[in-house]
């Protein structure tokens, strides 16, 4: 793991082909990174929040991997895979995390990287650990580019997870609020960060009813939000068979590396394996439960599943079950 | 008339989220639930629920838009005495009145299995009433879901594509006399109309299940009023008393008027499954 303290001295080096341009490099540079080496030893976050850590997998692709736990105040909301990708002109935020702080500490690590502006912040999904660090890039005045429903999925689910968020961090989801897309993608969409481009797809629904991808094509870097789970166990807050149809699709996308929603990054498109082995076995299952004419609850407290091989099975199987349920017993 | 009702108790529900939590030890603390006991029963006395009717929900709210209930009764749905009336209480949702069920002696049994939305920890209340007017309550304490799930459909749009489609059977081996178990589906996103656009500051329409009726061979079964505190596409389980075949009949009707009906017709001895889309 790499950490934010120990890095200033790197970071502020270029480091990479996509790394500012040489004008950036002078003393404006120099003195944005010195202003971070002090704010990150001092004042820039929050005391309760754990440290940033970011991952530089491919050059000017980095990762901040949340843990892997329910939002809770030991992780302060930091619990999804948060990052960015620099080009020469503009810095991409893909996920911004949990709670305002969350979303400032990850701006923070930016800053200690690089001066290149945040030109673009996309959101994966509609899900509070992965936008309610939103509001921190607001001051940036970027594009929040996120799937066409995104938008409605936010106004009807927001206040819900503000609640939530309230109830279960207290004063640590602080100044956060829902912070809208101002850029919609129906289908896909292309974004020039100056020397790279990022394509952002669309999908039917899926994990949500706004799932977007995101591919790096410079560095065949490939994030996927929650459609794809590593160890965390997925979860279905959409469609189970849409998940299925979209996951064999996009595991034909030409990718390296690929950067799931939770877990860490994997080979691709290996990564999906053991998520669609679950899915698949979900979807038998509950359609056995339905046609022997057990009840969604009898169903939700009788099938199992791989129980072993998962993080976080309890929190989320039945409610996989139930969501599962509910779609297919609408099936011819 | 519930739907007023309902909109004066989504203020009173939603002044009490914040304190939603300290309410949890004592059903009886319930803010909300005083003022509704006052207003539905003008604070007449309610006894435990145990040998009338018994409430089933799970502990922790797994999927909050999907949360199994079932309603047992445990007295006959005789001509003398019977189960005439159920309210459904979930103290701490926006519209805490979820629903009011009614059942005749021509019923079988007064028992009901739905699915509900559970916005915060909350108890959830089944309050019968028989027919000499006396209550009993039976109350559970459910735990709201995990930060990321919310009580809000899945999917806007399919929930409207498919809108006033419905399914109804019965599964069980019809005897006269005897009472048999139906299904009611109805496509429906039962929206609450409680998500406020940002942008023009204002809230999206509501548009939601509030009747629905069954009748068996023209007498009704089982009714009920309800509203978005019911999960995205409503499910109902219930009982009627067949005596030999004819036709059991659901008709609803939402927020906006639009009115949808399906017909199941039964022979002597077999159940019977039917769909319909809207009319």
């Amino acid at each position: 793991m790499l950490h934010p303290q120990r890095l200033d001295r790197e970071r502020c080096v270029p480091q990479s082909r996509w790394r500012a341009a040489p004008r950036r490099r002078g003393i404006l540079h120099v003195a944005v990174c010195a202003a971070i080496a002090w704010s990150a030893t001092a004042a820039a976050r929050p005391p309760e929040l754990p440290a940033f850590a970011l991952e530089n997998p491919a050059p000017g692709v980095y990762v901040h991997y949340g843990q892997q736990a329910e939002m809770t105040r030991a992780n302060a909301g930091d619990i999804a895979n948060l990052g960015f990708i620099v080009g020469a002109r503009c810095v991409a935020v893909i996920d911004t995390g949990g709670t305002y702080a969350v979303g400032h500490a990850l701006r923070q690590a930016i800053r200690g990287i690089t001066a290149v502006p945040v030109c673009y912040v996309i959101n994966t999904h509609v899900h509070p650990d992965h936008v309610f660090g939103n509001a921190a890039f607001v001051d940036d005045r970027p594009d929040f580019i996120g799937h066409a429903h995104l938008a409605d999925a936010m106004r009807r689910k927001g206040p819900n997870y503000l609640n939530a968020l309230r109830r279960d961090l207290g004063d640590m989801a602080d100044e956060t609020r829902v912070v809208l897309p101002t850029r919609a993608v129906s289908t896909s969409d292309e974004i020039d960060l100056g020397g790279r481009t990022l394509s952002v797809r669309a999908w039917r629904t899926a994990h949500t009813d706004a799932d977007v991808t995101v591919l790096d094509r410079s560095s065949r870097t490939l994030w996927l939000g929650d459609l794809v789970f590593v160890g965390h166990l997925p979860v279905v807050d959409g469609s189970l068979r849409g998940y299925l149809a979209v996951l064999a699709e996009i595991r034909t996308i030409d990718a390296t590396v690929a950067i799931p929603g939770h877990g860490r990054a994997a080979s691709w498109p290996g990564a999906v394996a053991a998520e669609e082995r679950y899915l698949q076995g979900l979807l038998t299952d509950v359609r056995a439960a339905i046609k022997a004419k057990r009840t969604l609850a009898e169903a939700v407290e009788t099938i199992g599943g791989e129980r072993g091989d998962w993080l976080l099975f309890d929190a989320f199987h039945k409610r996989n079950v139930s969501a599962a349920y509910a779609e297919l017993e609408w099936e011819e | 008339m519930v739907p007023r009702f309902i909109r004066l108790l989504v203020i009173v529900g939603l002044a009490s989220a914040v304190n939603a939590r300290a309410q949890d030890a004592n059903p009886d603390d319930s803010a909300v639930w005083r003022k509704v006991h006052a207003s539905l029963f003008a604070d007449a006395p309610i006894e435990p629920a145990d040998a009338v009717v018994t409430l089933e929900t799970p502990r922790r709210a797994e999927d909050a838009a999907i949360v199994p209930i079932a309603i047992r009764s445990r007295i006959a749905q005789g001509k003398s005495r019977y189960i005439d009336t159920i309210w459904l209480i979930i103290d701490n949702n926006p519209s805490p009145i979820a629903a009011v069920f009614r059942f005749t002696p021509d019923s079988g049994r007064a028992d009901m299995e739905t699915r509900i939305r559970i916005e915060q920890y909350t108890h959830v209340r089944a309050i019968a009433q028989t027919n000499d007017g006396k209550l009993y309550m039976a109350v559970n304490y459910v735990k709201a879901s995990g930060g990321c799930s919310a009580p809000a459909g899945k999917d806007a749009l399919a929930a409207r594509a498919t809108l006033g489609k419905m399914r109804m059977r019965v599964d069980d081996t019809l005897v006269p006399g005897r009472p048999a178990l139906a299904q009611l589906m109805i496509s429906h996103p039962n929206d609450s109309g409680l998500a406020l656009d940002q942008i023009t500051r204002t809230y999206a329409v509501p548009h939601y299940v509030r009747k629905v009726e069954v009748t068996y061979a023209g007498k009704p079964v089982m009714r009920a009023d309800v509203d978005f505190s019911i999960s995205e596409n409503p499910n109902f389980r219930f009982y009627f008393t067949p005596d030999g075949g004819g036709e059991l009949e659901a008709t609803v009707v939402d927020n906006q008027d639009l009115q949808f009906a399906t017909t199941v017709k039964l022979d002597a001895v077999r159940g019977g499954a039917a769909s319909s889309m809207a009319q």
